[in-house]
């Protein structure tokens, strides 16, 4: 019984064999490096996370001055940038696994990995310029 | 994009209740999933009532004296009745699992509710269409590689690295883990699924193979072992107390190994 004959059928199966199909265009050999960039990244933002979240804190309340100031601290600027690196990174991967979980048409996960790219480096390079302007006074 | 709803098909209409046996004392409603290709009806639920004074504890019994007493044409896998085949896997209550090793009585709530298992194409009634879950099977090549000259008598092995096989060994292949992952429900084409991938792993945990990088190539790719999201549906479905979700993760770290 070929899938074309249960109801369930996906549509336009063809005559491949279901090992051809099966083995299809080969492996990726690829993967392994987003899913340990995942867990570093989440480890990475398990630590960051508190001090990120302190100095966050801290610049709720004051002026754009008093911000500056507190930004042009090495150590707050180098946290909220990795910070930032770590978060973009994370949320990159994880927006493309379920980009590729839930959309099948090609063509439309294709230009959904593409602006899910796009958007990543907009935030990222956005929040770094912030960072490193307030952080050095300009 | 994903369904998330069966297809027009595929949906399920009322079914027929048949009348409880005359002269039994005790019986059991049993709501059975039905489809046949051949009435061009879209599938249904049957109801049925079990004399479970003339009948064994296990669902299958139930399902065999169905067959036996009330409706010859129910269709559904069965062969060891004892958990070692894995023929009669289906979906019991909510849970995929093997008919012969689920006693009705474990099922609470008034009627046993039985389905095929889930997201696979139906043959007939319970019996689903297992060909892309045994052509992923064969595509892992799950039988012993190696090069070297063979032995006289056997390859040899360590009781320790025996030992590494425990787990992965006794899969029986009846698809209750691989058809309640989500992952492969959505992805069925290119994920191996856990079954599979847990194969996988049983023959590149082998200390007798030679083809140990090989077989890591074949797996390292986005779909067939990334898409492991690590749901554990797998482990709690497994009617034989294996966890596929730890396997693929022994996988994952071999790869990650190689590479750092």
């Amino acid at each position: 019984m070929s899938f074309d004959e249960s109801h369930g059928a996906p549509k336009g199966s063809s005559m491949r064999t279901p090992l051809g199909r099966v083995r299809n265009l080969g492996a990726a050999h690829s993967g392994t490096s987003d899913f340990w960039r995942q867990r570093l990244t989440g480890v990475a933002l398990t630590l960051l996370m508190i001090p990120a979240l302190v100095i966050i804190m801290m610049l709720l309340g004051p002026n754009q001055v008093r911000a500056a100031q507190i930004l042009s601290s090495l150590p707050v600027a180098v946290i909220l940038l990795l910070f930032i690196f770590a978060c973009t990174w994370h949320m990159k991967i994880g927006m493309q696994v379920v980009i590729e979980d839930y959309v099948h048409n090609e063509k439309l996960k294709l230009v959904s990995v593409m602006l899910n790219n796009f958007f990543t480096i907009a935030v990222a390079l956005a929040s770094t310029y912030a960072i490193l302007k307030l952080s050095s006074g300009v | 994009m994903v369904e998330f709803a069966l297809p027009k098909n595929s949906k399920i209409s009322g079914g027929k209740t048949w009348p409880k046996p005359a002269g039994a004392t005790e019986t059991r409603e049993f709501r059975v999933y039905r489809w046949n290709p051949d009435d061009g009806k879209t599938p249904s639920v049957d109801t049925y009532y079990v004399d479970t004074h003339d009948c064994g504890p296990m669902v299958l019994d139930g399902l065999i004296w169905i067959k036996n007493h009330i409706d010859p044409s129910l269709t559904f896998r069965r062969s060891c009745r004892e958990g070692v085949c894995g023929s009669c896997a289906m979906n019991i209550d909510g849970q995929n699992t093997l008919a012969c090793t689920r006693s009705m009585h474990d099922v609470k709530d008034g009627a046993v509710k039985i389905n095929p298992l889930p997201h696979q194409p139906v043959v007939k009634d319970l019996v689903p269409d297992l060909t892309n879950f045994y052509a992923q099977y064969a595509s892992v090549e799950p039988w012993l590689k190696t090069t070297s000259p063979t032995p006289q008598k056997e390859w040899k092995q360590s009781h320790e690295d025996r030992e590494k096989l425990d787990g992965l060994y006794e899969c029986i292949l009846c698809a209750c883990c691989s058809t309640s992952c989500p992952s492969y429900w959505w992805n069925s084409e290119r994920y191996l699924g856990p079954a599979a991938l847990l194969q996988a792993n049983r023959w590149v945990s082998d200390s007798r193979d030679e083809a140990t990088g090989e077989r890591l190539d074949y797996l390292e790719d986005p779909f067939r072992l990334y898409r492991c999201h690590t749901i554990m549906n797998c482990a709690k479905a497994c009617p034989k107390g294996l966890n596929p979700a730890e396997a693929i993760a022994e996988l994952k770290l071999k790869l990650v190994e190689r590479q750092i």
